[in-house]
């Protein structure tokens, strides 16, 4: 990054410090970053609607609704998380492209040959012709989807207790009123159950913050990856040689996760406060004493 | 018609052309001198070096990816990729999985590195190695208590700290870590020669690009332009190739050194 870098062998202290947190790995480490904070971003509200999705399944009086929400809390959440990202991505792959190449291909070739699976180049995802950059992001795309299916069924079955939770003598008097169903859960259940269901859900983020090491193996590099891969002991065939420096990557990661905790916790807090806000719920009853 | 069919005819042909995807290879980037990410933040190393070479000769367009070990087989297997070159050594269990090239390094002697010379790598040892890696393989077999680990780099790791008693790996690999060590480090034991040498790993139905880079190979194996690349990236004692492709030491092989 900087001219005096040329030749990093030669310098020392300082000058090779600054040098060396600039080298292109530890622009790569920096913008990990940015990779974490943005899939947690986009999969906690997309694994919120697959669990909300999941809880009304469970809930509803249809029975293959109520199967499927059932089996979807229930299988997913007893597989663990390393099997099933080692085998959900590809098997979603798998199943992108074959359904692609119904469209795209010769169907009399088979997709499966051998052990292989196999399709034509116009079915491929991405194409093999794309720039890397569609590669990477379709492996994102993959990470959020496999992150979302896993931390949906848990937040499926917060949400599933948390509706329970609200209690039956408000739901049976919304329908002495005369609601419909749809009515009860919108005006009733739903505002009701937050309050129930936040300490369940801060907990499976806090989780989430720190289940994206699983994402390298989905090829997405994540901070743990570079940390590993950075504090990794470097012989003298790199420009920058150095022992087994991973206690001090790992801390900084450490200070990054804790920073996340504090931030989430503050803010969890006050979203607490805000729905416990007029509930029967003994803090609620706290607070309304509070300011009477 | 005749304008019609010849623009049909022009069509096929160059959506022929459009086919010629680039060939895509994935590497595990953990494993200097054979693979590794240099500070540029690049795949680079041995395996890059014979890749980038076989493309050539084999005149195809060629595109690194790089993937984690323990899911480099069934990415193959997906066709997410379509070659391995991640110092892999040709074994029978992984060639019920997928085809390997023929070898573009000679079986290479695998080691244990441990913190005194006499330490006990047999019965009743811990040894550390390579998750899935045919040293890992060996030491179960050996009679000692395999301790696995995700990189080889946690291996050394953990003999240092005195989890393990031992480290197991290729020996190109451990040289420099014991040589740089100050003496921490010192050898075990006879050196283990493993496996069938490093192949490209090729998905078994994809016989025509395996054919394509063997055929390579081979040219390679025969002007000494592989020998050149085993000597940029490995030490004095590691192996070559003969005039016949089987593995000499320095002294008998012709080397032709990289062009740059």
């Amino acid at each position: 990054m900087f001219e005096y870098c040329a030749d990093p062998k030669s310098l020392e202290g300082l000058v090779w410090l600054s040098c060396y947190l600039t080298s292109g790995t530890h622009m790569q480490f920096y913008a990990s970053f940015g990779t974490v904070l943005l899939l947690l971003a986009i999969t906690a509200p997309i694994a919120l609607l697959f669990g909300f999705g999941g809880a009304l399944a469970a809930r509803s009086q249809v029975p293959p609704l109520r199967w499927f929400g059932k089996i979807y809390t229930a299988m997913v959440r007893g597989v663990p998380d390393i099997v099933f990202f080692m085998f959900v991505p590809i098997a979603l792959d798998q199943l992108f492209e074959y359904l692609r190449s119904r469209v795209y291909c010769d169907t009399s070739v088979p997709v499966r040959q051998g052990s292989d699976f196999v399709v034509c180049a116009a079915a491929k995802l991405p194409r093999a012709t794309s720039p890397e950059w569609m590669h990477d992001a379709y492996g994102f795309f993959l990470a959020v989807l496999a992150f979302s299916i896993v931390f949906g069924a848990f937040a499926a079955n917060v949400l599933y207790g948390a509706m329970n939770a609200v209690p039956a003598a408000q739901l049976e008097t919304a329908e002495a009123y005369g609601m419909t169903r749809r009515q009860m859960n919108r005006r009733i259940l739903i505002p009701q159950m937050w309050a129930y269901a936040v300490p369940g859900l801060s907990n499976l983020w806090m989780i989430l913050i720190k289940a994206t090491p699983l994402l390298f193996l989905l090829g997405v590099e994540d901070i743990v990856y570079w940390a590993r891969q950075l504090g990794a002991s470097k012989t003298s065939s790199f420009a920058y040689p150095h022992p087994d420096w991973r206690l001090y990557y790992f801390l900084a990661i450490l200070i990054f996760y804790l920073l996340m905790t504090a931030i989430s916790e503050r803010v969890l807090r006050r979203l607490m406060r805000h729905l416990t806000k007029g509930q029967a719920t003994l803090a609620g009853e706290a607070m309304r004493k509070a300011a009477a | 018609m005749k304008k019609l069919m010849l623009a049909a005819a022009t069509l096929a042909l160059t959506a022929g052309m459009g086919l010629a995807a680039p060939v895509r290879i994935a590497s595990e980037g953990a494993y200097p001198p054979y693979n590794l990410i240099n500070d540029k933040g690049d795949l680079d190393g041995f395996d890059i070096d014979v890749g980038n070479e076989i493309c050539k000769r084999a005149e195809l367009e060629c595109v690194w990816v790089k993937n984690d070990w323990d899911s480099i087989l069934p990415n193959l297997k997906s066709s997410n990729y379509d070659a391995i070159m991640a110092g892999m050594s040709i074994t029978d269990e992984r060639k019920q999985e997928i085809d390997f090239t023929q070898n573009y390094l000679p079986p290479a002697a695998s080691a244990y590195a441990a913190l005194s010379a006499d330490t006990n790598v047999g019965e009743g040892a811990v040894v550390a190695a390579q998750t899935a890696t045919i040293q890992a393989a060996h030491v179960a077999e050996s009679g000692a208590t395999l301790l696995e680990f995700a990189t080889p780099d946690e291996t050394v790791a953990a003999v240092r700290n005195g989890e393990a008693q031992a480290a197991f790996a290729d020996k190109d690999f451990l040289e420099p870590v014991v040589a740089e060590s100050n003496g921490e480090l010192s050898w075990v034991g006879e050196d283990v020669a493993l496996g069938g040498g490093l192949g490209v790993g090729i998905r078994k139905s994809d016989t025509e690009l395996r054919d394509k880079m063997d055929a390579a190979i081979t040219s390679m194996k025969e002007d000494g332009t592989l020998n050149g690349l085993i000597e940029k990236w490995f030490n004095e004692t590691g192996m070559y190739f003969g005039p016949d492709g089987t593995g000499v030491p320095k002294a008998e092989a012709k080397i032709t050194p990289p062009a740059s």
